[in-house]
């Protein structure tokens, strides 16, 4: 039923090595018309070899190539994967060259697709492929493997088991109204028990959020009048860590403009070029614009001149942030101290001096410190790792408060538990026990390219 | 000389196919073994309950007999789950085992286009996958363009009793010996069920002073839309109930083996929900009692049921056990309880229309599919003759929805999901019990019995005046304002402060208010009759949880509206699980929702399904 489809698995640019990976029915005669070397479609499944591609007789790289053959493959199809040399022209080249001989372009997470429409693969193994995919350290990494073992779908299947002990006692109860003997489920056993369940959902919220910062990093914004030394600090942060600075799209719709690691987690520093540039930046670039980026902000920088008093638009910014976690940076401290700090309230300040590497590591320190970094670390990640999940365990959340209001307003248990049922339909879409279109939709769609 | 329609067999299914039929100007004839046994109820004396009772309010709401014929012939009524929310009110009749019968007889008599004849069918005339008619025990074959099989728990039917088995149907009548088997020449899957019914005892010979006591309602009720109370409610005749104890168990445990279902003498499959009192007793070795109850079967004979005790022990033994009850320590035993295993078709194997998949103009209703019950019985054997009634003038058959009525799950799970042990409604089976009501039942299906024609104008004139009457109360409601100034009729209320106007419509939606509360105000003409009043009061107090239950229906409407064609080749989707595939083979699904609910076949399966709907749609534009 599917066609063969092919795209580059590894990030375009980076790394000496570059994976192409083709799947379906056509893989291996594909390649081997443009693979000069053994013949591959006599080898062994699970084997690599050396050779070339070669396309109009000219030798465009030189390759190792796997040959793995279905059933036993990710997606279940015939599976070959071409390690070129990396480098943008040769990958490209390549993956054009599949596509003239009958391959067609991947969609974003095709092959995990067919990997679960081939049922090699439930609905939470799929979403944690992604999350694998998409981890950017071995923490995060960590998780998704966890997640893949199941350890999620059996904290929701133990759940979704007190669930349907109570639902299915107060079922009984409406069934068989008239057995003395059947105990009644009672408001006050449907309150202990969705406290409980609520409890427990709560808390995977909270690991939720700790988790996207493993996983995503901490979003940081550097703010500040202009000339305060704002890419001074960026250039800093970034030098000392030699990270690498690229353009890949971040969290938020904003532009990462490099980020760097701080005890193993990313910052990802947020691109505030429309900001940086402004001279009055509340009243130029528009309360909006700068309200949006500082919302989206899991960590504002607001950086401040050491050797001039307090302005208004200092005082602006502050109170725009107050509310956000963030760390007052006080640039310039080898000049005169014309600063008065003592109007803001804040305990997080970190003196720094641009111009030499001074501060810096007290200021990362600050961070890791703000984040509990260290605890973070060290803690037991089993739970839940998508946007998907957390939004339906939030739907969970919110039923439970209906229920709650219900209780407060005398409805009837057999309404109540309408909602429990509910929410038990709901853990169950979480790990794939029920389906509806919109979540496939939804899943797919946030698959990246090649995984 | 040919009819229209045949239905063979006169239970609850038989009565109500036939009188659909025959209502919708089909020329009917309806087969019995005895003509004497018509709408018999060999087991429970009582019609209604949790989710049945909602089916009979459906069959009523539609234009069956049953709801009219149990207020006819009742002897006690009751409304169950009042202490909870209207959407699990059930109202439950102890029908009088001679008046129902007799009643519904008269009925079947009294119809035109409906003849009755006393005989055994033996086989189906089947040509070219197609029903002819039938043929009778005596060679005799009788023609028509559809049969309707009704045969409840009479094919090939085994009475047990201890280690003894013996053919026979309930009540002493004789079983249908060879349609079964016929059946299955003709491709069909039979399966083997089984079932039970408890002891009659004398009435006079039970302490009933040492009992508790259940009586019916104190208010006058109904079970249909258009009948009056026809009873008074101080002749209502009560329940009692008793227990079984440490002494009953111990008899039961030491004859274990000697019941048909522990020695090993029955092959069908009985049902979970109704389980024999040997069953509890092993199942739940640690409860100390049952629970029994002792109904009457009619104000003209003596019997009482004895509710919760169907067992398959010999007789000896049964005696020892009633024995053992508190109150039944002198007890005679006029009949003795019996388990009986009879044949049953796969429901798997017909489409929602009751009409079979392999051949053509068969309908089936009722225990035949594999179901339990009178009520269930009845709605489906309602179903059949209407959609037997539409195929014949080449209308689409009516298939009510799962949100629409406990008929549409019950046809639905059937078709769906099949059935291993004899299938019984209950509350939790419905997704949308919330919406599937007692109280709304007409307001559901009224519409659908008046456009088939089963439902006459001036009921349904009736009906529409009804529904203007809610919408001309909650209008009120809305309009009429209560202002802080009226404090006398505040403190009427008993209800916390009012701190601006707020119109009656929303004070009710208090918990503490009813809508009784807000005519006593006296602030407008609030004349209007009992059911409009519940009616209205309902629609606005649950109004949240009922729009909650609509977006619901509204969500998952995008799968059940995606069709399957019925030419679709499953062996061409390559990419479906083996068992899913198997599963929709046998099916055929006609909706990707239907499909969706088939145990086996799994999210991924529906995925790989929608995909090649979609690309079979395009392929077709």
């Amino acid at each position: 039923m599917f066609d063969t489809i092919c795209s580059i698995a590894t990030t375009l640019g980076v790394g000496a090595i570059s994976i192409i990976r083709v799947s379906g029915k056509e893989a291996i005669s594909i390649v081997n018309n443009i693979f000069k070397g053994k013949d591959l479609e006599k080898v062994e499944s699970h084997t690599i070899h050396y050779g070339h591609i070669v396309y109009e007789e000219k030798v465009i790289d030189e390759v190792l190539v796997s040959v793995m053959k279905a059933p036993k493959t990710y997606t279940t199809e015939d599976v070959v994967e071409i390690n070129c040399h990396g480098g943008i022209q040769t990958t490209n080249k390549i993956l054009e060259i599949l596509l003239l001989n009958g391959c067609r372009q991947a969609e974003a997470g095709e092959f995990t697709k067919r990997a679960f429409l081939n049922g090699r693969i439930d609905l939470m193994e799929a979403e944690a492929v992604m999350d694998l995919i998409n981890s950017q350290n071995d923490l995060a990494r960590q998780i998704a493997i966890n997640e893949l073992q199941g350890y999620g779908s059996n904290l929701i299947k133990k759940l979704r088991e007190d669930l349907i002990n109570i639902i299915s006692n107060i079922e009984v109860n409406i069934d068989y109204p008239e057995y003395e003997d059947i105990y009644e489920v009672t408001i006050n056993d449907l309150k202990d028990k969705i406290n409980d369940i609520k409890e427990k959902l709560e808390k995977i919220v909270k690991e939720y959020e700790d988790e996207k910062i493993i996983k995503d990093g901490i979003t940081t914004v550097i703010i500040g009048r202009p000339n305060v030394g704002k890419s001074s600090l960026l250039n800093r942060l970034l030098n000392s860590n030699k990270a690498i600075v690229t353009d890949i799209p971040g969290t938020t719709r904003d532009i990462v403009e490099g980020n760097i690691m701080i005890n193993g987690i990313n910052l990802n520093i947020i691109d505030t070029a429309g900001i940086r540039e402004s001279t009055d930046l509340v009243e130029q670039i528009g309360v909006k614009k700068s309200l949006d980026i500082i919302k989206n902000a899991d960590l504002i920088l607001l950086l401040l001149n050491n050797n001039q008093p307090l302005s208004k638009e200092d005082l602006d910014l502050f109170n725009k942030v107050k509310d956000k976690t963030s760390i007052i940076v006080v640039n310039k401290n080898d000049l005169e101290k014309r600063i008065d700090l003592s109007s803001l309230e804040t305990n997080n300040i970190v003196y720094i001096n641009t111009l030499t590497n001074e501060g810096i590591i007290p200021l990362k320190e600050k961070i890791a410190e703000l984040f509990n970094l260290e605890k973070i670390m060290t803690k037991d990640f089993n739970y839940i790792t998508s946007a998907r999940q957390i939004a339906k365990i939030k739907e969970c959340l919110n039923l439970i408060s209906d229920i709650e209001m219900g209780i407060d307003n005398n409805v009837d248990l057999d309404l109540l538990e309408l909602d429990l049922r509910h929410i038990w339909e709901n853990l169950g879409n979480i790990i794939g026990e029920s389906y509806d279109e919109e979540l496939l939709d939804e899943l797919f769609s946030k698959f990246c390219v090649g995984k | 000389m040919e009819y229209d329609i045949i239905v063979v067999g006169g239970g609850h299914a038989g009565c109500e196919a036939s009188l659909a039929a025959a209502r919708l100007h089909n020329k009917t004839l309806l087969i019995t073994g005895n003509i004497k046994n018509i709408a018999d109820m060999p087991c429970n004396p009582s019609i209604g309950g949790p989710a049945k009772g909602i089916l009979v309010r459906e069959i009523d709401a539609l234009g069956g007999e049953m709801g009219i014929n149990t207020d006819k012939s009742h002897i006690q009524l009751k409304m169950l789950n009042t202490k909870k929310g209207p959407a699990v009110w059930a109202l439950r009749a102890q029908a009088d085992k001679i008046i129902y019968p007799k009643e519904m007889l008269k009925t079947l008599n009294n119809q035109e286009n409906l003849e009755i004849k006393e005989a055994m069918v033996d086989d189906l005339i089947v040509l070219n996958n197609k029903v002819m008619g039938v043929k009778l025990e005596n060679g005799e074959e009788i023609l028509s363009k559809i049969v309707i099989l009704t045969t409840g728990t009479y094919l090939k039917a085994d009475i047990l009793v201890g280690s003894n088995r013996s053919p026979g149907g309930p009540h002493g009548e004789k079983e249908a010996k060879n349609l079964s088997d016929n059946l299955r020449k003709l491709g069909l899957t039979v399966q083997r069920l089984k079932t039970g019914t408890p002891q009659r005892i004398l009435k006079s010979s039970i302490d009933f002073s040492t009992l508790e006591r259940e009586d019916g309602d104190q208010v006058l009720r109904t079970f249909s839309y258009d009948t009056l109370p026809l009873y008074k409610i101080e002749d209502q005749e009560p329940c009692y109930l008793t227990y079984t104890n440490e002494k009953t168990h111990a008899i039961i445990r030491q004859n274990l083996e000697k019941s048909s279902m522990y020695g090993g003498y029955v092959k069908g499959v009985g049902p979970r929900y109704c389980p024999s009192i040997e069953d509890k007793v092993v199942r739940f070795a640690d409860k100390e009692r049952h629970q029994l109850f002792l109904e009457p079967e009619s104000k003209y004979y003596d019997d009482i049921y004895l509710q919760g005790f169907s067992t398959s022990m010999p007789y000896d033994v049964q005696e020892e056990m009633v024995h053992s009850l508190k109150g039944l320590e002198h007890a005679k035993i006029i009949k003795y309880a019996y388990a009986i295993e009879y044949d049953a078709i796969d429901p798997l194997e017909m489409k929602a229309s009751l009409e079979n998949k392999k051949i053509e103009n068969l309908f089936t209703a009722g225990q035949i599919n594999g179901t339990s019950g009178y009520e269930e019985a009845a709605a489906q054997g309602l179903m059949a003759g209407i959609n037997a009634s539409l195929k014949l003038k080449g209308k689409d058959p009516l298939i009510l929805k799962r949100n629409e009525a406990y008929i549409g799950v019950l046809i639905d799970d059937l078709v769906t999901k099949g059935t291993k042990e004899p299938y019984r409604m209950l509350t939790s089976r419905a997704e949308y019990r919330l919406l599937l009501r007692h109280d709304n039942a007409d307001i559901r299906l009224r519409e659908y019995g008046y456009q088939i024609g089963l439902i006459d104008e001036e009921k349904y004139q009736k009906f529409q005046a009804k529904l203007n009457n809610i919408d001309k109360l909650i209008n009120t409601l809305k309009e009429i304002k209560i202002t802080p100034n009226e404090k006398v009729l505040i403190e009427k209320l008993n209800t916390s402060p009012i701190l601006d106007g707020i119109s009656l419509y929303d004070l009710l939606k208090r918990p503490s208010i009813k809508i009784k509360d807000l005519i006593a105000l006296k602030k407008v003409d609030l004349k209007y009759d009992e059911e409009v009043l519940m009616q209205a009061e309902i629609q606005i107090k649950y109004e949240g949880y009922i729009k909650k239950a609509l977006k619901e229906v509204e969500r998952l409407k995008q799968l059940e509206d995606i069709k399957i064609p019925e030419d679709i080749d499953y062996l061409k989707i390559s990419n479906l699980a083996s068992e899913a595939r198997q599963k929709l083979l046998k099916i055929l699904p006609t909706t990707l929702g239907q499909a969706s609910r088939i145990s086996g076949v799994n999210p991924s399966d529906i995925a790989v399904l929608s995909v090649y709907l979609k690309r079979f749609k395009n392929e077709k534009r």
